[in-house]
């Protein structure tokens, strides 16, 4: 036997307390882990998919959908713009690189990017199988939807119009794109990519609009576009004149990952914050439950503390012995807070990579987390200060001379 | 054993006791005799060490309790004193065994589980040990009180009121057993109570 041991059995004869005490505390330490690690998890994933990246260029629209949409691919294009943007762009002295993406189709909820052999270079990327796309309706498939759709190099499959997650909409059956190559995981936007060059989109929207004579078709050839142009800067100067430059055209605009990221964050950060005070008002509560339990527990065991004097107790053990359920209560909540925070984090993970979203993994530890265990021990020990002290202040004779 | 001069005990105006000298040798059976309210509660608990005196000195087994501090006293007790009380107060969601551990544990004396054996098969409730207090029967309750009074092997037996609400049968039985487990043990019995039926059973006496 020894001071914990003896805190538990107290907590344990009194379940229905405990439970709620440990409930409250284990819930409001979960929703701060699930924050922490959905929040930093994201916030790692978009920094890194916008890496190298100081501007996209699209058509004009809201400035957030366009990086949204061109560098994180979760939402729609505001639009396509003319090739020859593309070809300003490259000649640009204050630009480094510029690699353009067509947009529109999508298999299986997977996006069809058609993009130049430097769209992959961007992220580093390896291949697991086969090779780059070389002619047109050639695919490369990124890792995760090579994994979850179980089509490897060889096989064929047909895009459909349109980049919901839901499929899309009619299918270009006429134009199948064959799998040529297979990514290794790279944790950017590429796993969740089906790659091609950008003639291959070109190519199935040409079809399906089905060009009667050779006149159509140099008409189509001519007015050929792509959606956005990611564009690295040749040196920091750029960043002052180059987007304004752009958006002074009619037709594009120019974002800025940093500067919308962080605009999002800000956006997204008031719903977070508010989730946060909600999970520290369920933690002041687990920590006035704590008190209360052990506060009112103490007038019913005024004569076991009293015993435990006569027993060779001192005033500090009867003191230790409560601070010690505060604490064992607190760490319980705090251990199980965090086993669920993991837990619901792996299931929104899931759910989200089934959705074909960011994935979130609940396997991850953030050092945030171990604050949170000192936290919940604080709360613990402060709750269960003033039961303690009232302990020490037992009066044995008086209490026994009561009963 | 005990040595006890010029003590006196107010709770704030109120006189609880006057004794002018008391002295108990080792292994001597003492019956503390008087009427409810002479101060028979109040001299146990300053022989045990709970209250100090507000005038007078106490010495038992050798130490003169006034010079101990508080934690030096807490560690005497629960190596020194066992203690029945009239209510029993056993730890309702311990077992009986852990109802001994416990006085093991704050006795700071080393837990042995072959010793709790022991002193619960002495007192007739070995096959009890699993059980929580509220199972038992009054009289088990009251032997298992008893057994975490001695499980320390006490010097000093102190038991408060413990024929109280009991019949002549029950009551005999009690005061046989503290007096068997304090001869078993070598402590001295200083059993106090108003119950003139126990009077036979001690040849010494201290009426208050």
């Amino acid at each position: 036997m020894n001071l914990a041991s003896l805190s538990a059995s107290y907590l344990r004869a009194r379940p229905l307390n405990t439970v709620l005490s440990l409930g409250l505390l284990a819930l409001g330490v979960a929703t701060i882990v699930l924050l922490v690690l959905v929040v930093s998890q994201l916030e790692e994933r978009m920094h890194r998919d916008a890496r190298g990246i100081d501007l996209v260029v699209g058509a004009k629209g809201s400035p957030m959908q366009l990086i949204l949409s061109g560098i994180y691919h979760v939402d729609a294009p505001t639009g396509n713009i003319p090739l020859s943007s593309v070809e300003m762009l490259s000649r640009n002295k204050m630009v480094k690189r510029a690699i353009p993406l067509a947009l529109g189709d999508s298999w299986r909820g997977y996006r069809i990017v058609g993009a130049p052999h430097a769209y992959p270079q961007h992220y580093d990327a390896t291949l697991a199988g086969g090779r780059l796309w070389e002619k047109p309706m050639e695919a490369v498939l990124g890792a995760e939807v090579a994994a979850r759709t179980g089509v490897a190099v060889g096989g064929t499959f047909a895009g459909a119009h349109g980049i919901g997650t839901e499929g899309g909409g009619e299918e270009h059956a006429e134009s199948p794109y064959t799998v040529v190559g297979v990514l290794n995981r790279t944790d950017s936007v590429l796993d969740r990519m089906v790659l091609t060059g950008i003639e291959s989109v070109w190519r199935v929207h040409e079809h399906a609009q089905g060009p009667e004579d050779e006149a159509d078709r140099k008409a189509l050839e001519e007015a050929r576009e792509v959606t956005v142009v990611l564009v690295q800067y040749a040196s920091p100067l750029a960043a002052a004149t180059l987007p304004r430059q752009i958006n002074a055209q009619s037709e594009l605009q120019a974002a800025s990952p940093a500067y919308e990221t962080a605009r999002l964050f800000r956006i997204v950060g008031v719903g977070v914050e508010a989730l946060r005070a909600f999970a520290l008002v369920l933690i002041v509560a687990a920590g006035l439950s704590v008190f209360i339990a052990l506060y009112n527990a103490l007038e019913e065991r005024r004569y076991d503390l009293a015993v435990m004097r006569t027993l060779g107790a001192s005033r500090g053990k009867l003191f230790g012995l409560l601070m010690t359920e505060g604490v064992v209560l607190s760490l319980l909540g705090a251990v199980l807070g965090l086993a669920l925070g993991h837990l619901l984090a792996s299931a929104l993970g899931g759910w989200l990579e089934a959705e074909h979203y960011y994935a979130v993994s609940g396997l991850q530890w953030r050092p945030e987390e171990l604050w949170l265990i000192a936290v919940a021990l604080g709360v613990g020990m402060l709750a269960a200060l003033l039961p303690a002290w009232r302990a020490y202040r037992t009066e044995v004779s008086r209490t026994l001379a009561r009963g | 054993m005990i040595s006890v001069r010029g003590l006196a005990h107010r709770y704030g105006a109120v006189e609880a006791l006057r004794l002018a000298e008391w002295s108990v040798a080792q292994g001597e059976r003492w019956l503390v005799l008087g009427p409810s309210g002479c101060g028979k509660t109040t001299l146990l608990h300053i022989v045990a060490g709970l209250v100090r005196p507000s005038e007078g000195q106490v010495e038992v087994s050798g130490e003169n309790l006034g010079r101990l501090n508080a934690a030096r006293l807490d560690r005497w007790r629960g190596t020194t004193v066992g203690i029945v009380l009239q209510a029993l107060h056993l730890v309702k969601h311990l077992s009986v065994r852990d109802n001994l551990r416990l006085a093991q544990y704050l006795g700071q004396v080393p837990q042995d589980d072959a010793r709790i054996a022991d002193t619960l098969g002495a007192l007739g409730v070995a096959e009890k040990g699993a059980r929580r207090p509220s199972e038992l029967s009054q009289g088990e309750q009251q032997r298992v009180a008893i057994a975490r009074a001695v499980v320390n092997r006490p010097k000093l037996l102190l038991a408060d009121e413990p024929t109280a609400n009991l019949d002549d049968a029950a009551a005999t039985k009690v005061v046989d057993l503290l007096s068997e487990q304090a001869a078993r043990h070598g402590a001295t019995l200083v059993v106090a109570t108003h119950d003139a039926r126990v009077k036979g059973k001690f040849r010494e006496r201290l009426e208050l």
